[in-house]
């Protein structure tokens, strides 16, 4: 690891200011990816901002009957939240799908967002990769890739995003809420992920010098009913091969509002709107809940070894729309 | 272990020799520990190479293995991956921090109890993941294997075989005891 300077800002305009006179700089948050990329090499800042302790881990109610949540709310808190709990059940069954207990005690919201992928070329600097040394090459795609994705991907990178969180929030439309140098916005987090194309090093659209501050839920729509399916190697810590997070509106035997985002799959969380276009309004049957994984998997472009995935994808969000009707049943 | 870094490491300019290390404070097993470290060192590197605190184990070194397991105002976190310099203010307990004099904690006891361990590397970290897993659950913390119905409850989560497996997953025992050490936290699970 190479050696750093070390600050811990008192106020985000600080850590932005802080981060705007330093282009060798990354903010700290629980570390867990970061100061592991440090070990490997692949990320060698010359300054961490420590925004751990920023005022941002609250999570609370918006107007509108959302959720605000803090950028540096821990995953295990958010998972526990009780509002989470009981009106966005696909966020709280996400996160606890994810990563161990010591992890989520550790890895803040605005953290589990930014994490990198866990592609094992991108982690191993002995080997070409487009994403950490853009024009170097992607050994993945002919090389290990069972893992990797299978909608997106480009010539140059097969990378997935690894986040189980991520995927939740886009089935929720949540929004990003951004500070950087030129002031603040909010992105919808369905648009924070970039696909690879022929610029795989950015991972998203965050823009130089940004920090995410908080993420905004809606609030969830009346009568719909969520969870989060994901398929592992193991029962338990372990990344997702493939994963599914569902809201699902159901009336009178029909399919009022529907909306999917698939895990594991993609260089980004996949929202499924193609399949959402065919739930919205069709009866909730099997039938349909297939045709709907159908029509979003037909993109699928999978690599030599990790066509499983697509078969996969398809049960799963068949699986959770079939349990999603029966309980609103 | 010197982590000076060599002269030659410093990118020319970037960093003075006073940017890159800090002098703090650490709380550890309740007494206050001042230290001038380089900021690359972890926790982990910290209690085991400066206070002479071999407990907690250097596994994997990435936050895989769950040997370096420690609490942090009392919640387990991977000590592998928690920079020191950033760990000024929070109280750190390691396995050496757990027994009352010769009085072993309810885990140590039920680990040897049960026999829940064959090589024993893995140990300190199973025991403090342990605690912190249970106090989790007394707080009403869910897990993975909390069954739907109980997620409305903000009560203790009752921590049954499969919460034990689900909420120790973080901790690997090469030595495959797992029997055991799902038994002995059974023995000390409310």
């Amino acid at each position: 690891m190479k050696p750093f300077a070390y600050q811990r800002p008192d106020s985000v305009a600080e850590a932005v200011r802080m981060n705007a006179e330093r282009p060798d700089a990354r903010f700290l948050g629980g570390g867990t990816n970061l100061v592991d990329l440090m070990k490997l090499g692949v990320e060698s800042p010359g300054l961490l901002i420590d925004v751990s302790g920023l005022p941002l881990d609250q999570v609370t109610a918006t107007d509108e009957g959302g959720l605000r949540i803090g950028a540096t709310v821990r995953n295990s808190d958010l998972a526990a939240h009780r509002a989470v709990r009981d009106r966005y059940p696909v966020l709280s069954q996400a996160l606890l799908a994810g990563a161990s207990g010591q992890l989520r005690n550790a890895a803040t919201t605005g953290g589990n967002l930014l994490q990198r992928t866990r592609c094992p070329y991108f982690q191993d600097t002995s080997k070409p990769c487009n994403k950490r040394t853009p024009g170097t090459g992607c050994p993945a795609r002919e090389g290990v890739h069972r893992d990797l994705a299978v909608l997106g991907h480009s010539e140059d990178c097969v990378a997935t995003h690894p986040s189980d969180m991520a995927v939740a929030l886009a089935a929720l439309d949540a929004t990003v809420h951004l500070h950087g140098p030129e002031g603040e916005r909010a992105v919808p987090v369905t648009e924070l992920h970039r696909l690879p194309g022929d610029d795989p090093g950015r991972d998203t659209v965050l823009r130089p010098g940004e920090l995410i501050t908080e993420v905004v839920l809606p609030p969830a729509p009346g009568g719909s009913a969520s969870l989060y399916r994901k398929a592992r190697d193991r029962a338990s810590y372990a990344f997702a091969l493939a994963s599914v997070a569902a809201v699902l509106t159901v009336r009178d035997g029909r399919v009022q509002q529907a909306s999917l985002a698939f895990g594991g799959l993609a260089h980004r969380p996949w929202r499924a709107r193609a399949a959402e276009d065919v739930l919205r309004g069709a009866p909730a049957t099997e039938e349909t809940f297939a045709r709907a994984a159908d029509a979003e998997l037909a993109a699928a472009r999978p690599l030599r070894d990790n066509g499983f995935k697509v078969t996969l994808a398809r049960r799963l969000t068949v699986g959770a729309l079939k349990e999603l009707t029966a309980r609103a049943g | 272990m010197d982590t000076t870094p060599a002269k030659d490491e410093r990118d020319a300019g970037r960093l003075t020799p006073a940017d890159d290390r800090s002098t703090f404070t650490l709380h550890i097993n309740g007494t206050a520990q001042t230290l001038t470290l380089d900021h690359r060192t972890t926790v982990l590197d910290a209690l085991r190479e400066h206070l002479g605190l071999t407990g907690a184990k250097k596994g994997c070194d990435h936050g895989q293995c769950g040997a370096c397991t420690v609490l942090v105002d009392g919640r387990r976190a991977n000590s592998c991956l928690l920079l020191a310099v950033a760990q000024q203010g929070s109280r750190i307990t390691t396995v050496e921090g757990l027994a009352e004099g010769d009085r072993l904690h309810p885990l140590q006891e039920a680990f040897l109890e049960r026999d829940a361990l064959q090589c024993g590397y893995c140990t300190p970290g199973q025991i403090c993941s342990a605690v912190g897993m249970i106090a989790e659950s007394a707080d009403g913390f869910p897990s993975h294997a909390t069954p739907q119905e109980a997620l409305a409850d903000d009560g203790p989560v009752a921590l049954g075989p499969d919460e034990i497996r689900e909420r120790m997953s973080g901790n690997l025992c090469r030595c495959g005891a797992y029997p055991r050490i799902v038994e002995a936290i059974e023995d000390v699970a409310p």
